[in-house]
């Protein structure tokens, strides 16, 4: 039996050329499914990605009680100099959040881009923030640094330019990596001059800290609750950006499958199609070897592996071409949390790659079965006469 | 039998291999009318009935405040019919998941300005006017929270706190919804009275995000747009005017390159179905060449004959692209309701619709042409001995 499975696989897998037309309709098909699906995910696991390299366990937000935003808040001072004392906090710096609208490049109307103003401790909390190009800006000077990512969205913030925000001109000096986290979207400056442009008095929104210990979180959480003076509560960076990425990765994700649930259904009537049509061509020849004592089985099997192979390759023609357009391909989007553009990279990963591959395999096997059980069931007289 | 009528039964003579080519142009054209519509949603932002209304808001960050006194000044304008506002209050309902916006508004004003919405019940904007501890709700919110009228409903502001006890949970009594024609907005809102909210915050009373214009002569709108930008300029808050239209227009293309994701979707599809299709046809015609040149024998002129090859493609692609269009506008009506929440309008446009069956032509042409050229190439006595 097994031997007959293989004669014949063997044959159908060497007459495969000859069908070429055809086939590729089956390789193209589930490919253009495999392509759409991975391509949507892979913005997804990107867009989630960005987001969630840039909290860390031990770095945490000192933010307003309840609040979700980074924008809310209002720390004087001196309530961030008796944070900065508490036995939890290695290191503090308090950080503004502000947006301003730039116009993006390609476009002639303003998006927003975060302006964040820190203190210079805040270099020390996040060493991922490395100058690529140019300097640091000085405290109390109108300088600003930008992120590499925000730089190539938005227009005028290359090294030297200068930005207007109100009655203040800000000069780039410096372009800063932040290991592809968001942060890499923002635009740094002097707290103080965020403070005076946006007409802060002396108070920041935030406060980001540098813990002593991941488990420290809880701890400050409680110290802080349980104090009168303060209404705040302590996130960690994880926490707090893993929060802003669920939803929109939810929705993507969603969309993604959904399209590639319609899609997978087209597809698989295109390869119903093709394996119908190259049963059919093949009557005469199928029912010869019927003829000659072969049994059912090998045929049904044959028409499947043949299904398979052409619907694996299309998973890997869809996968392979979204890997190389794609992968790394920067788009942005708004953060819902900020208002802000968030630029991110798709990540074409080997999980998406794989659940891909399954995707296509699944829909050769639809697409093999009833022709296969057609071709088994040929009576065998009417077919050798090739009606 | 008229020539239509030999095309339909020259398509149905392998019924399998029509039907499931139909199915797949089918399911290929479903998803262009859902992908059109989602995009168009994203694109275009809700339609605006009419044209006269101008959005002012801070000119260089959104998050930026108007101090309520330039209202007399926006007034003043040649051609400025009436003015209300609007102030961004960021409370959060219970955990905050469900986040929905709430605006600080002058009953009458506001509801004068935007003049499509009608309340429920009958007594709705008279008690919204008169109780400054009440509130209306789009009718959106009644569908995601289930509230009535008489529910009070505890907000947590994010940014301001009480003058009388600096907590931020704020009470509101709803007493009445309203909508566009019983269809809820594409960003349902909370909206309350101005003078509660000014008269119990303990700061930025006087904040307003936005102001919403309405002009007597919409063709002067822009004039009028600069205008107003143009008595602010040199202030302490300079403004940035647009038509309402464009504001709504930039805030959905902020949500990132819907259109882009769309095109690269549907080159996909398109890709595949011209490939499985156009083969399809290939094959059918290859089939059939005796019996062409029987035709031609008979006295059908060349011409003809390629007509009816590619009358056959066209007839496949449209009757697939019309059910396709025909389905999505069947389940449009199930999927906004689930879709609201996330896209905001959501409707299946009968442009779209226009367009798909413009393509569905477009794809039989390109697809028949080849097979057509060769149908009326062919030569009686070739194809005849082909048998």
């Amino acid at each position: 039996m097994l031997a007959q499975i293989r004669e014949i696989t063997l044959m159908n897998l060497r007459n495969l050329p000859s069908r070429l037309g055809s086939s590729s309709v089956i390789v193209v098909g589930i490919g253009g499914v495999v392509a759409v699906l991975v391509g949507l995910l892979s913005m997804a696991t990107g867009f989630s990605s960005a987001l969630n390299s840039t909290g860390q366990a031990d770095r945490a937000l000192i933010m307003r009680e309840g609040s979700t935003s980074e924008m809310n808040g209002a720390m004087t001072a001196g309530q961030r100099a008796t944070i900065r004392a508490m036995e939890e906090v290695a290191v503090g710096s308090g950080e503004t959040y502000v947006v301003a609208a730039i116009e993006k490049i390609g476009t002639d109307v303003p998006a927003n881009v975060v302006v964040r103003g820190v203190e210079p401790q805040s270099f020390d909390i996040r060493p991922e923030v490395k100058l690529i190009e140019g300097r640091r800006f000085e405290p109390g000077r109108a300088e600003i640094i930008v992120g590499v990512k925000a730089a190539s969205q938005f227009k005028g913030l290359g090294v030297g330019e200068t930005l207007q925000v109100r009655d203040q001109a800000w000069q780039v000096v410096g372009h800063f990596v932040a290991g592809g986290s968001v942060t890499e979207s923002e635009i740094w400056a002097d707290l103080a001059n965020v403070q005076s442009a946006f007409r802060r008095g002396g108070t920041s929104n935030t406060m980001r800290v540098q813990l002593t210990s991941a488990e420290a979180a809880l701890a400050l959480n409680d110290r802080l609750r349980e104090d009168p003076r303060f209404d705040l509560m302590v996130r960690t960076e994880r926490e707090h950006y893993a929060a802003q990425s669920e939803d929109r990765a939810a929705l993507i994700n969603g969309f993604g499958v959904a399209v590639g649930i319609i899609m997978a259904i087209g597809a698989v009537f295109a390869a119903l199609n093709t394996m119908y049509s190259a049963v059919s061509s093949r009557t005469v020849e199928i029912a010869t070897l019927r003829a000659l004592g072969f049994s059912s089985l090998p045929v049904v099997v044959s028409v499947m592996i043949e299904a398979l192979t052409l619907a694996l390759l299309g998973g890997l023609f869809g996968g392979g071409l979204v890997w190389l357009a794609f992968d790394g391909y920067t788009a942005s989007t708004l953060n819902n949390a900020s208002f802000s553009q968030v630029a991110f990279d798709f990540a074409v990963t080997g999980e998406l790659l794989q659940m891909g591959l399954t995707w296509a395999l699944a829909l050769g096997l639809v697409g093999g079965l009833f022709p296969a059980l057609r071709a088994a069931r040929l009576p065998i007289t009417t077919a050798l006469r090739g009606e | 039998m008229s020539l239509f009528g030999l095309m339909w039964a020259n398509l149905f003579r392998k019924r399998t291999r029509t039907t499931l080519t139909l199915l797949s142009v089918m399911v290929a054209f479903l998803l262009f009318m859902l992908l059109r519509s989602i995009s168009d949603a994203f694109e275009v932002g809700p339609q605006i009935a009419g044209n006269d209304r101008l959005i002012v808001g801070a000119k260089y960050s959104q998050i930026d405040n108007l101090p309520y006194s330039q209202k007399q000044q926006v007034l003043a304008v040649d051609g400025v019919e009436a003015v209300t506002h609007t102030t961004w209050f960021g409370g959060m309902y219970q955990d905050g998941k469900s986040f929905f916006a709430q605006f600080p508004v002058m009953p009458l004003e506001y509801f004068d300005v935007y003049s499509e919405l009608t309340l429920e019940p009958a007594d709705a904007l008279e008690r919204f006017a008169r109780e400054r501890g009440s509130a209306v709700i789009d009718i959106g919110l009644v569908d995601r929270f289930g509230w009535q009228v008489g529910d009070v409903i505890p907000l947590i502001s994010q940014i301001y706190t009480k003058k009388e006890d600096g907590s931020r949970t704020f009470e509101f009594e709803i007493v009445g919804t309203y909508s566009d024609n019983g269809r809820p907005s594409s960003f349902p809102v909370m909206l309350f009275h101005y003078e509660r909210f000014r008269e119990s915050v303990s700061f930025g009373g006087d904040s307003v995000s936005q102001w919403t214009v309405r002009v007597s002569e919409p063709d002067r709108a822009d004039e009028i747009a600069q205008e107003i930008d143009a008595l602010f300029e040199n202030s302490s808050d300079p403004t940035r005017t647009t038509t309402e239209d464009e504001s709504n227009r930039e805030f959905a293309r902020q949500l990132g390159d819907m259109g882009f994701i769309t095109t690269m979707i549907m080159s996909a599809v398109f890709f595949t179905i011209v490939l499985l299709t156009g083969n399809t046809m290939t094959q059918a015609l290859r089939e059939r060449i005796p019996e062409l040149a029987v035709l031609k024998t008979l006295g059908f002129t060349d011409t003809t004959v390629s007509l009816l090859v590619l009358g056959e493609a066209v007839l496949l692609c449209l009757v697939g692209g019309v059910i396709g269009v025909g389905i999505a506008f069947l389940i449009g009506p199930g999927l906004s309701v689930s879709l609201e929440g996330v896209l905001g309008t959501f409707e299946v446009a009968p442009s779209a619709a226009v367009i798909g069956i413009g393509f569905s032509l477009l794809i039989g042409l390109v697809i028949g042409a080849l097979p057509a050229i060769t149908a009326k190439r062919l030569a009686i006595v070739d194809a005849l001995r082909r048998q």
